[in-house]
């Protein structure tokens, strides 16, 4: 027999189960496949700068948004005057940059190409790896990001402002667990990819609510009562509209906010937990 | 046909399949506009068995050889024992685990290396794909390092790790992926076509890295290939598989004997021979002039030797089994195996 190191010992699954790893291992362990995960996906968003470029670029909506309503007369009906609507669509353009996810897309072709199931066969959710892709190109974002809004400020100089350090915290805090939001609410969807092979659909029918109701094309101030009550019957002013109203200085309800983003979240992490258990086991591991 | 098996069951095998099955529902739909209509409208499906009822024992430390055609229910086999997917019946232990649960002690001791996928970050040098999987699999970093160097030697590996994989050839990414798949010193290998589409020279430096690793480490090697110089180089024992059904659990020679029940004998003779009296020593595969391809059966092959040598003016005489790959092929085609 060949065997020299495990034929020696009988292999039960007594035996071959690890004692249990403490919490501050475990703290330890998690931190440095963190930063491990950032690294890797950090260097290989830096492989494509004009793709971030293009993908900032491509979330100029609110700067458009911006135009129709400053030089409309509608614009005068949202209670905001320029300066504040100014601001509002450049915070709002901020905090999308931070808060987007693309977690359906990404799982949904890695499902079909046969590369979920490497990630499958590790001791580690595929969720973390997406979330470590999503969190290395915010990185890479940033620098892009403040030149958009030094440009912002010197072609509307009047709109310049410096948020309150609370506020500047408040918002940071509401920016990440929106980002948190978005990321749920993406891998939620993804795990349908376990019952259809194009959960990508379900991202476009999404697409429309969230572009209106988040508060991208327009504050929320601005809707019809009825209108805003439905948007905030569901998460998605949270992702925009809430931020952005922090960072620009609007009038907004902040422990409600926070509140209504630990519910959603809180939720949403379940349902996305439940439905990955259950999905998991329809896994057919196609083109592997 | 029940397979035929060579092993004794011993008490502590490290992968225990028993009456492992999977079927998949599969979609169909008729050609054509009308075929795409219903297909839209009314969905019909259709149960398919890839694996069936298959059972088997792999003792720590054996290299296993695992074959048969495509569609076989190879890789889907493969897939239940490292818990990508949940068998439709059965029960499979794998290293004392159940593998669809794909608890995370169970993937530390198990590795899966598909020849024509990849695990490692196409864009960035080898490197920062292992520290990832160093971190993942809680290698500490002088360790990682030892590992690296320690597989990088056995693999012939050395600036190509600091280079984006796809800058790399073929053979290397290969040697590449084995290295990432093997950091975490798994017990039991599963290989599915490691050395698909490499050149005779890299194939040679896998199957030879791979007999290192198991000498080395004592790991157990469950192999599929379409390769058969992997399989007789490598597994002393194979599995054949046919429709989803284990049709052989032995050695490559018990598997030739039981597909080929003759013998090729070839002769030469000092001169032409008549047909019909070559006849009477076995089946005449072919008579070219002086030269003589017969086949004869195992059993009676002795006592034809003798009478051929004693009866026929034979100048050369070579007996030899087919090719095993020509065996199975033609099984394959003619569907006899069931």
């Amino acid at each position: 027999m060949r065997n020299t190191a495990f034929s020696s010992r009988a292999v039960s699954s007594r035996a071959l189960r690890s004692p249990k790893v403490r919490p501050l291992q475990s703290l330890q362990h998690g931190w440095r496949v963190a930063r491990a995960l950032f690294a890797s996906q950090y260097a290989l968003m830096l492989e494509y700068r004009a793709e971030i470029v293009l993908w900032a670029l491509a979330g100029m909506v609110p700067f458009i948004m911006l135009a129709i309503w400053i030089e409309s007369p509608a614009g005068a009906a949202l209670g905001m005057g320029p300066t504040q609507l100014a601001r509002y669509f450049l915070a709002a353009f901020v905090v999308r940059q931070f808060t987007v996810a693309w977690v359906m897309t990404v799982f949904e072709e890695d499902a079909l190409q046969g590369r979920l199931s490497p990630m499958l066969l590790q001791p580690l959710h595929p969720f973390w790896r997406y979330l470590a892709s999503h969190v290395a190109e915010q990185a890479t974002r940033l620098p892009f990001v403040a030149l958009i809004a030094t440009l912002f400020f010197l072609v509307l100089p009047w709109a310049f402002w410096l948020p309150s350090p609370q506020r500047a915290l408040l918002t940071l805090a509401a920016t990440f667990l929106a980002f948190v939001l978005n990321f749920l609410i993406q891998c939620t969807m993804a795990c349908m990819c376990f019952w259809s092979d194009r959960v990508n659909a379900l991202e476009r029918l999404i697409y429309i609510p969230i572009l209106f109701l988040s508060g991208t094309a327009a504050p929320l101030e601005a809707f019809p009562p009825a209108l805003r009550r439905l948007a905030e019957a569901t998460p998605f002013p949270l992702l925009v509209n809430f931020p952005a109203q922090l960072l620009s200085g609007g009038e907004v309800q902040i422990a409600a906010g926070f509140t209504a983003l630990a519910i959603w979240i809180t939720g949403l992490f379940l349902l996305m937990t439940l439905l990955w258990r259950i999905g998991v086991k329809r896994y057919g591991a196609m083109g592997a | 046909m029940a397979p035929s098996s060579s092993t004794s069951p011993s008490p502590s095998p490290i992968i225990r399949v028993d009456g492992l099955s999977k079927t998949y529902r599969v979609a169909t739909k008729d050609p054509g506009l009308a075929g795409t209509l219903r297909h839209f409208l009314q969905r019909r499906y259709k149960d398919v068995a890839a694996v069936r009822d298959v059972s088997f024992q792999i003792q720590p430390g054996e290299m296993v050889g695992f074959l048969g055609p495509n569609g076989a229910g190879k890789t889907t086999t493969l897939k239940m024992l490292t818990g990508l997917i949940h068998p439709s019946a059965g029960k499979a232990l794998v290293a004392g685990y159940t593998p669809h649960r794909r608890q995370a002690n169970f993937l530390r001791r198990i590795t899966l290396v598909m020849g024509q996928k990849q695990q490692l970050l196409w864009d960035l040098p080898a490197l920062d794909s292992l520290r990832v999987n160093a971190a993942v699999y809680g290698i500490d970093e002088a360790e990682s390092r030892h590992r690296i160097h320690d597989l990088a030697e056995m693999l012939d590996l050395g600036a190509e790790l600091k280079r984006p994989l796809r800058k790399l050839s073929l053979g290397q990414r290969m040697k590449t992926e084995l290295l990432a798949a093997l950091l975490h010193r798994p017990e039991v290998l599963f290989l599915d076509e490691p050395t698909l589409g490499l050149d005779v020279n890299a194939q040679a430096r896998v199957r030879s890295f791979l007999a290192d690793y198991n000498q080395r480490f004592g790991a157990t090697v469950l192999l599929t290939s379409h390769y058969m110089a992997d399989i007789t180089a490598l597994c002393p024992r194979v599995l054949l598989i046919h429709e989803g059904r284990l049709f052989h659990d032995g050695s490559l020679d018990a598997l030739t004997q039981r597909l080929a029940p003759c013998r090729e004998v070839r002769l030469e003779l000092a001169a032409p021979w008549p047909l019909e009296a070559l006849r009477t020593y076995g089946e005449v595969e072919s008579c070219e002039g002086v030269v003589v391809h017969l086949l004869i059966r195992r059993d009676a092959l002795t006592a034809a030797i003798s009478r051929l040598l004693a009866e026929l003016p034979v100048r050369d005489l070579e007996v030899r089994d087919p090719p095993i790959e020509e065996l199975i092929g033609s099984l394959f085609v003619q569907g006899t195996l069931s």
